[in-house]
This record gives C-alpha cells, sequence and structure tokens, in this order.
C-alpha cells in the first residue's frame, strides 16, 4: 500500500529536485507509486460502476410501466401495443419452459461428455476432445440462430415432430400442426448451446476431486462405472448442480438464436410445438420499434425482470460451484 | 499382516458379477453415446456452414455494399467494416479499463473492496447481452438521439470488461511473489514493477484473456440491435448508425428471400472463420506462452 512517508516528502520540500537526487528520486517514485496506485482503482470502481449504471437506469426506465401494472405486469397474459395494455406472462411462460426443456436435453448429454473426458478417455484424446466441445462455446447465438432455421426446423417438421406426434400425442405436449419453429426448436437449439458450459464446469468440479478417492473405491473392488458414480460424481454433486444452474442462467439470458426459431407469438400453450416467446426476444424484436413511453417501459421492465433472475442464478451457481472448488488451491494437482 | 503377498495375487477375490460388468459397459457406452451425439450438432454446422457459405462467397461479397430487395449480387463490404469500427471502440475502451481492474485486484486487491470488485465483475459477467444493450441505449442513444457505432461500442465494452479483469487478474496472480520481491530489492518502484515486470512475465496470459473476450463479442447480435442498429450504406461516422457483420446475418436470415438467405451463410461463414483463427491463435499462445502453467 501507498502509505505516505513524510520524511521523504519532507526532503523533497526542502531539497528541491537538484541537489538529492536519491532522496528526490523516492519522492518522485512515490507520487508516480501514488497515481498508478489510483488509476487502477479507478478501473476497477469502473466495474462496480457499470453495475450500478445498468440498475439505476433499469429502474428509472421501467418506472412507468411499474407505476402502471405494478408486480401485475408478471401474472398479466395480454400483450397490446394498440391500447397500451402489458402483461409479460407469455414472456415468463416461453423462457421458462425454453429453458427447461433446454435443461432436461443438455443435463445428461453434458455429463455423459464431462465423464468420458476426464474418466474414460485416454489421454491423448482429452485435449483435443474438450478444446472441439470448447469450440461450440464460440460459435455466435446468430449463427445457431442461422442453422436452427434452414437445418433444424426443416428436420423438425418433416421427421421428428410427425413421429412425436404420433407415438406421444396422447400427453398433449405434442399436439397441434408441426410448423417446425415454436417452444421445442427453442428448447433444442438452446441445449446445444448450453451444453459446452455444463460440460466444462462439470469437468473443472471432476478434476478437484481428489485422485486418492478414486484409488480409494477402485482398492475395494469397484468397477470404473461404480469408481465414477460413488467416488467422483457424489463428491462433485455441490459443484455440478452449480454447473447446471450456470447453465440455466445462459439459457434464460439467450437472445438471438431463441428468437429465430421460438415463432414469436405471444400466447401461452400446452403444445410444445405452438409458437410461444421469451423475455429476452420480445426485447429484440420490439424494442427498437416501440413507440410510446409506455411501451418502451414495459419492455424495459421486461429487462431488468431477466437481468434480477439471472443475476440471482449466476450467484447461487457460483457458491455451489464454489463449495466443491474452494479445497483445491493447486488445480490438477490430483 | 501376516501374507500381503497372497492378497494382492488376487486369487481370493471374487469375481465381479456379470450384473455389476453389465452396468459398467452400458455406462461407458452411454458417455461415449453423449460425446457422439454433442459432437454431430457441431459437425453439422461446421459442415452446412462451408458448404453453404463458400458457394455464395465472392469478390463482391467483399467489396459491395447490399443491393436492392429482388436484385440479385451485393455484399456486406460496409457490413465487414462496420464491425471492425465497432470492434476497434469496444476495444479501445474495454481492454485498458479491463487490464487496469485486474491489475487492481492481483496488485492491492487482496481485501473486502477487491472481493467486493471480484464479484461484481462475475455478476457483470452473467448479465444478459440483450439487457447490456437496452442500458447503452439507455446512456448513448437516447443521449445522442441517434443509433450510432459508438453505442454499440460502448455495449460490446460493457461485455468485454468482466472476461478481461478476471483473466488478466488470474495471469497476474500467477507471476511468483519472489519475481515481484527480487524487482523490489533491486529498489525499483511499485508502477514499475508491476508494468514492467509482472504485467511483462503474464504477457501471454493476458493477451489470451483479451482475445477470449474479443471473440465473444465479435459475434454478439442482441447488444447491436438497438445501438448500431445497421445500416445497408457505408458509413465511418461514430454518431451515425452503422453496420455490423451479425446484425446483417440476422436480417438476412429471416428475410423471405433465397439471394439474402446466401448471403447470410456467407457472412456466417467470414464471421465463424474470423473467431475460430482467433481462439485457435489463443490456444497456440498459451500452449507456447511463456506461463506454461497458465492453462
Amino acid at each position: 500500500m501507498p502509505g505516505p512517508q513524510p520524511i521523504a516528502k519532507q526532503e523533497v520540500a526542502v531539497d528541491g529536485q537538484v541537489k538529492a537526487p536519491p532522496l528526490a528520486q523516492v519522492g518522485y517514485s512515490q507520487l508516480a507509486d501514488r497515481a498508478f496506485y489510483y488509476a487502477m482503482l479507478a478501473c476497477g470502481l469502473c466495474v462496480l460502476a457499470l453495475v450500478a449504471i445498468i440498475v439505476y437506469q433499469l429502474i428509472s426506465k421501467s418506472n412507468l410501466s411499474w407505476h402502471a401494472f405494478g408486480l401485475k405486469f408478471f401474472f398479466r397474459s395480454e400483450w397490446d401495443p394498440v391500447n397500451d395494455q402489458y402483461g409479460a406472462l407469455p414472456f415468463v411462460y416461453g423462457t421458462i419452459v425454453s429453458s427447461l426443456l433446454a435443461l432436461i436435453l443438455a443435463v445428461p448429454l453434458a455429463l455423459g461428455v464431462a465423464v468420458f473426458i476426464t474418466e474414460m478417455a485416454p489421454r491423448w484424446l482429452r485435449g483435443p476432445l474438450a478444446f472441439t466441445t470448447e469450440l461450440l462455446a464460440a460459435i455466435p447465438s446468430v449463427i445457431y440462430g442461422l442453422w436452427a432455421i434452414f437445418v433444424l426446423v426443416p428436420l423438425l417438421r418433416l421427421y421428428v415432430q410427425p413421429w412425436l406426434a404420433r407415438y406421444f400425442g396422447w400427453t398433449g405436449l405434442f399436439g397441434g400442426f408441426p410448423f417446425g419453429y415454436g417452444m421445442l426448436a427453442a428448447g433444442i437449439i438452446l441445449a446445444i448451446m448450453i451444453v459446452p458450459i455444463i460440460s466444462s464446469i462439470t469437468r473443472e468440479v471432476m478434476t478437484a476431486v481428489p485422485q486418492q478417492q478414486r484409488e480409494a473405491v477402485l482398492a475395494l473392488g469397484a468397477t470404473r462405472w461404480e469408481m465414477i458414480r460413488t467416488g467422483v460424481l457424489r463428491n462433485a454433486r455441490a459443484g455440478i448442480m452449480g454447473g447446471v444452474i450456470l447453465g440455466l442462467g445462459r439459457a434464460l439470458g439467450e437472445t438471438m438464436a431463441v428468437t429465430m426459431v421460438i415463432g414469436n407469438r405471444a400466447e401461452i400453450a400446452r403444445s410444445l410445438f405452438a409458437p410461444g416467446y421469451s423475455m429476452a426476444s420480445v426485447i429484440a424484436n420490439e424494442f427498437s420499434e416501440a413507440t410510446g413511453d409506455l411501451y418502451l417501459s414495459a419492455l424495459v421492465e421486461v429487462g431488468l425482470a431477466l437481468f434480477i433472475v439471472t443475476i440471482i442464478v449466476n450467484i447461487i451457481a457460483q457458491f455451489l460451484v464454489w463449495t466443491v472448488t474452494r479445497g483445491n488451491p493447486a488445480r490438477g494437482h490430483a | 499382516m501376516p501374507e500381503p503377498a497372497k492378497m494382492l495375487s488376487g486369487t481370493t477375490l471374487p469375481p465381479i458379477s456379470l450384473w455389476r460388468r453389465g452396468k459398467n459397459a452400458v455406462a461407458t457406452l452411454a458417455a461415449v453415446g453423449a460425446v457422439i451425439l454433442v459432437l454431430l450438432p457441431l459437425g453439422a454446422i461446421f459442415a452446412y456452414l462451408v458448404y453453404k457459405g463458400v458457394g455464395s462467397l465472392n469478390w463482391a461479397f467483399l467489396t459491395q455494399t447490399p443491393k436492392p430487395v429482388g436484385e440479385a449480387g451485393g455484399g456486406m463490404a460496409n457490413a465487414i467494416a462496420g464491425s471492425a469500427l465497432i470492434l476497434m471502440i469496444a476495444s479501445l475502451m474495454g481492454v485498458p479499463v479491463g487490464i487496469g481492474a485486474g491489475i487492481y485486484l492481483s496488485e492491492y486487491g487482496q481485501n473486502r473492496f477487491g472481493d467486493l470488485v471480484r464479484f461484481t465483475a462475475d455478476v457483470l459477467n452473467g448479465v444478459p447481452s440483450i439487457v447490456i444493450g437496452i442500458v447503452a441505449y439507455a446512456i448513448v442513444v437516447l443521449t445522442q438521439k441517434h443509433f450510432s457505432a459508438l453505442a454499440g461500442g460502448v455495449a460490446l465494452a460493457i461485455m468485454m470488461i468482466p472476461t478481461i479483469t478476471r483473466t488478466t487478474e488470474e495471469m497476474l496472480l500467477l507471476v511468483p511473489q519472489t519475481v515481484r520481491e527480487a524487482a523490489y530489492g533491486l529498489g525499483v518502484s511499485r508502477w514499475r514493477t508491476a508494468l514492467s515486470i509482472t504485467l511483462r512475465t503474464a504477457t501471454s496470459g493476458v493477451i489470451t484473456g483479451v482475445m477470449l473476450a474479443f471473440a465473444r463479442v465479435a459475434g454478439e447480435t442482441a447488444p447491436l440491435l438497438f445501438t448500431a442498429f445497421g445500416n445497408q450504406f457505408w458509413n465511418w461516422k461514430l454518431n451515425q448508425p452503422t453496420a455490423a457483420l451479425s446484425l446483417q446475418i440476422f436480417n438476412y436470415a429471416i428475410s423471405p428471400f433465397d439471394e439474402w438467405h446466401r448471403q447470410a451463410w456467407a457472412g456466417a461463414l467470414i464471421l465463424i472463420v474470423l473467431i475460430v483463427a482467433s481462439v485457435s491463435a489463443v490456444r497456440l499462445a498459451a500452449s507456447r506462452g511463456t506461463l506454461k502453467g497458465a492453462n
């Protein structure tokens, strides 16, 4: 810490800069140290300020809608810009259903990938496999959307949805006309997008499980799967849960790919074939065209809700991951 | 322990039952199946991108602006330039602040306040990009009364900062404390040590973080929708609506025209090549970097 040192300061004040170069240098570098500290501190404060600005702007810009509708905003299903009536229920519903669907599809896959990479794959295959799955995370969401429109949606419409309707139509989840576009398409594309996040966190927490755990279980005569289940997965479960929740956070806030395939209709339907709408996609579609202060304010309120939910979800996830990895300062030591 | 040798020889161990071996085999198969199922869409996306994209790529695509609906030809030159402009603005604002905050956390941040900054950076990292778009709209577009490249750059800069901050901190903390002490011992001041010794040693790691942040925002679309907004023509002014590659892909993908679909694929191919190239370069740099422990 750059604490003030009165002695050096006095010397500078008396001597000026000419007579005693060493002492003068001490004064100069102290000043520079102080300046550097404050400059870096300012950068750190910037991070705090950004979050403060986000919170302030979201709250102040959604004030109008909050006063008009109150908490009922999230329980009304009417979204009618012409008559200035706004309710966010269809968007909340669409976001929750598409994200949960994504989790149901993605979690088993991500766990399988993580288990294979950390416990089963030969050593030479681990690096390339991990890199390849992480490439999935580097693909921009708009490209997922593009691919979904031209490949996934036709595939669903022509093959998957008729099949689901024939064999599982009785559940009521797969009724109605198979458009291809709709909740199911959104859930699948989201699942593809969140697999890398969940599996990379899972890999991290599984690596944090001490090697002795594995050896101990194996020494008792367990098969490899029994070792993974009792020795690794059970020890890492809190962290895996954290990874899953982190994936949920990503799915909730995901915008472009969902907007491109969910169908964009503000309705609540039981069937997964039906078009829906999500919180992020209604903002994406209508924000720049929103005329009228109340309309804009309602959209910002949807954004505020999305912000609060994703923050809570992320904090829970980080806490869970931390409970597993905290005792292992040296990563990869095991 | 009279006869350890006999125990180790294993003759007394009962054989593993068929049921347990069966479960083991099923679990192994399931894991392999999951890997295949995950790699399948990845392969499909890349194959389709190359197949569709290469066919639509030509010189006009790289040099011309979009043609009106119904006319064939035209390209995304202005969108590529617009993306470059927006990313440059974002980097100019985001990189110094991010690195500065990272230095603060690693060199001065081992206290309560540092923890607060760390936590806030993680929170900022999790904010959905569309929400950042709303905020950039509120602070830049509303005050300027214009959609603009600047607004898009601000939105992307906000997204870059937390990633850069956290990776910079992580990389600087990998530099051994003894290196810093050696510098202090030679009478080097604290700020010179931080910049010329610590940061210098961790350069490759810090660059990795910067490139990852860059790759992450390069394909972002949602925060640009109502900040940069898009433009069918050339624009180099910071306070005017500006085209971006990702926006153009989005607009063309949801349009009903075949010609535009073709161009969307070509644009997507260019975007992905840029991103994968930067991510791979980062991997390479990190594996050959001065800090082997960095990855």
